[in-house]
């Protein structure tokens, strides 16, 4: 197992590495007047110009520039905006909790909701159950996040007012930021806040989850159809298990294999998902940030936070992988 | 000398794997009608009833793409004013509405189709043919080659490519549907050389391909005459599926305002003019662009799961 996990790990280095000469070259090789101006874009004023000079290296050569910089970024130096002066990481820390909230509650509403529908839909293959289930599978993954996301805002918000449809508090709330998870934050306030958190949770999670909704009720299905097939299945069955034992211990214990893997890798495409959703509900983590960032030519910014999605993500795939390998003696050994 | 013996050998201990199992039916059924399976494949689609419904829905927005615009009530770059605030609701003058600009938004989703769909299909074929070459090379050569080439596909696969989009989107001439389709082309190959590459691998040790080896026909004409056109169902499945997300890519994109220049008619477009427009309830501005785009984007699906299933059916998900 230790080997699996080291021979994981030396594969994710030459890309992170791959990805960070390639950011580093991506802000030299910016067209503009010197690389501190091209960098600076409109916002380039003199005083500026010599201070990115000087913490960027920008006068040193290419090989010692590069050093420097992955120096800066091991010791978790990310830089600052230019705009506003801000530490990457320090607003990074404040916003990506609210990105892990919202991602985590898109988990729940769609594995909560598409493991059930998918077994559901396995149980009776070819009927109206599973044409149905397959209907509004295709559906779940054929609807643009925004325009789910603002037809849930205008009836269960505008129309209805069951649900606010912005940001992830009530801001008039006395709720101190410790955690920057607002659920947390509201509970450690007392008096019930964490109703008004998860209200503001629940239209994001489900514009953000439908999609992996979607595909998790798919997979469950082919996934469960597939075991039911298995020898070992009908051997159980002529045994004379019940079918609730056939169903808990011999066909749900091996259908999940394929369905863990999906969600493992959903929970990355969802953590880069949340862009939109994001700026849907005003909700005030990374994935606007890096919209506005990209918007406002605040590169430095744009690099660093495209590096740490992409270990993010890496170390994501890490943990799916290695949970796939614990869960499947089968791969450990190949 | 050594042959005879061999083939005798082979003759019986290889006697269980000629015998038809239940996967082999398949092929006996194309040696008894003599049906290629390009044409069982077409008999398997057909059988697919929401494929077909798919397919005329599809048909039927390509054919609005094309004569649309000469058929459209209004001139999508009449401003005239609307008679309200916030835009005119839904009547007999304008079908779907208007905005607060007094643009028919009938008249706008008409217009937006073409370029929603030339979006999704010319980035979708550029994403194919480099996909398909680099996988090719990538799986036939093995060895540093096919390490170095997948290493490249890993750190594009690293980066979230709304991000990538984004940040290119913002270099490469915002505005223009030229260079969004580069854009969109250019960074999503890595999905198809992957799935090319892991076809070639497998295809590579099946029987019918050591047999044409065995036979003397040489890697060049076994890559193109045997692996390749093998290989091409399931690369045909995911280019539709690709062709889909690409048409939602480019709705996205142009909602954040990096797409294409927002005085033109598209959905994306329609939907960014929108934002705010619902919390004033004036819902028709975005309900029915995206209508427009959710409808293509299911007949598209559709088309696809029947041919994931005429085109791949040992591997259905």
């Amino acid at each position: 197992m230790a080997r699996f996990i080291v021979r994981r790990l030396l594969v994710a280095i030459p890309v992170l590495f791959g990805l960070s000469v390639i950011l580093f070259l991506f802000l030299r090789l910016l067209p503009g007047g010197g690389p501190a101006e091209a960098i600076l874009g409109q916002h380039a004023t003199p005083q500026l110009v010599a201070q990115i000079t000087a913490t960027e290296g920008l006068d040193k050569p290419l090989y010692v520039q590069y050093l420097n910089y992955v120096g800066r970024l091991l010791h978790g130096d990310f830089g600052a905006s230019f705009i506003d002066g801000r530490e990457v990481a320090a607003t990074f820390l404040i916003k990506f909790p609210a990105t892990v909230e919202l991602t985590i509650g898109a988990l729940i509403f769609a594995v909560g909701l598409g493991i059930p529908l998918g077994r559901l839909a396995a149980r009776h293959p070819n009927s109206w159950i599973d044409g149905i289930v397959t209907v509004i599978s295709l559906f779940g993954i054929s609807i643009p996040v925004f325009v789910l996301g603002y037809t849930l805002a205008f009836i269960f918000g505008v129309e209805l007012h069951w649900l606010p449809t912005f940001g992830q508090l009530d801001p008039r709330l006395p709720i101190n930021p410790v955690t920057h998870f607002a659920i947390i934050d509201a509970i450690l306030a007392g008096h019930w806040y964490v109703i008004d958190a998860v209200a503001h949770l629940i239209l994001p999670s489900i514009a953000l989850g439908t999609i992996p909704l979607a595909v998790f009720t798919r997979i469950t299905r082919a996934s469960v159809i597939e075991v039911s097939n298995e020898d070992y299945v009908r051997t159980a069955r002529a045994k004379g298990l019940t079918d609730r034992r056939v169903n808990d211990r011999h066909i749900m214990r091996n259908a999940w294999l394929p369905v863990t893997t999906v969600i493992g890798l959903e929970t990355g495409a969802l953590l880069a998902g949340a862009v939109l959703t994001e700026t849907v509900f005003s909700w005030n983590g990374v994935g606007s940030w890096v919209v506005s960032s990209i918007q406002n030519h605040d590169y430095i910014v744009v690099q660093s936070l495209i590096l740490i999605f992409a270990t993010i993500f890496l170390t994501v795939n890490l943990i799916v992988d290695v949970g796939y390998a614990f869960l499947n003696p089968r791969i450990r050994y190949s | 000398m050594t042959l005879p013996i061999q083939s005798s050998v082979a003759a019986e201990t290889g006697n269980p794997s000629i015998e038809p199992g239940p996967q082999e039916g398949v092929d006996v059924e194309v040696s008894l009608e003599s049906l290629s399976q390009w044409q069982l494949a077409l008999r398997r689609f057909l059988r697919h009833r929401m494929a077909l419904v798919g397919l005329a829905v599809f048909s039927a927005i390509i054919l609005i793409a094309i004569i649309g615009p000469i058929v459209a009530p209004y001139n999508p770059l009449d401003i005239p004013g609307a008679r309200l605030e916030g835009g005119d609701p839904p009547s007999l003058q304008h079908l779907f509405g208007t905005d607060d600009a007094g643009r028919d938004v009938f008249t706008n989703v008409i217009n937006g189709a073409h370029i929603s769909l030339a979006v999704g299909l010319f980035s979708t074929l550029i994403a194919g043919i480099i996909g398909v070459i680099v996988g090719a090379i990538a799986g036939a050569a093995g060895g540093f080659t096919d390490n170095l080439l997948m290493r490249i596909v890993d750190v594009t696969f690293a980066v979230p490519l709304l991000f990538l989009i984004l940040v290119a989107a913002v270099f490469f001439g915002q505005g223009s549907m030229i260079a969004l389709i580069l854009v969109f082309g250019l960074l999503q190959w890595g999905l198809i050389a992957r799935l090319v590459r892991a076809q070639f691998l497998s295809l590579r040790e099946t029987d019918f391909v050591e047999a044409a080896r065995a036979v003397g026909v040489s890697n060049l004409r076994i890559t193109f005459r045997h692996i390749l056109p093998n290989a091409l169902g399931p690369v045909i499945v995911v280019l539709t599926l690709l062709m889909a997300s690409n048409i939602v890519l480019e709705a996205f994109v142009s909602f954040l305002n990096f797409g294409i220049a927002p005085t033109e008619a598209t959905w994306g477009n329609a939907l960014s003019n929108s934002q705010g427009a619902m919390e004033d309830g004036n819902w028709w501005w975005a309900f029915f662009p995206g209508m427009a785009i959710a409808l293509t984007v299911i007949s598209i699906n559709f088309i696809g799961d029947g041919l994931h299933d005429a085109l791949d059916p040992r591997a259905r998900l």
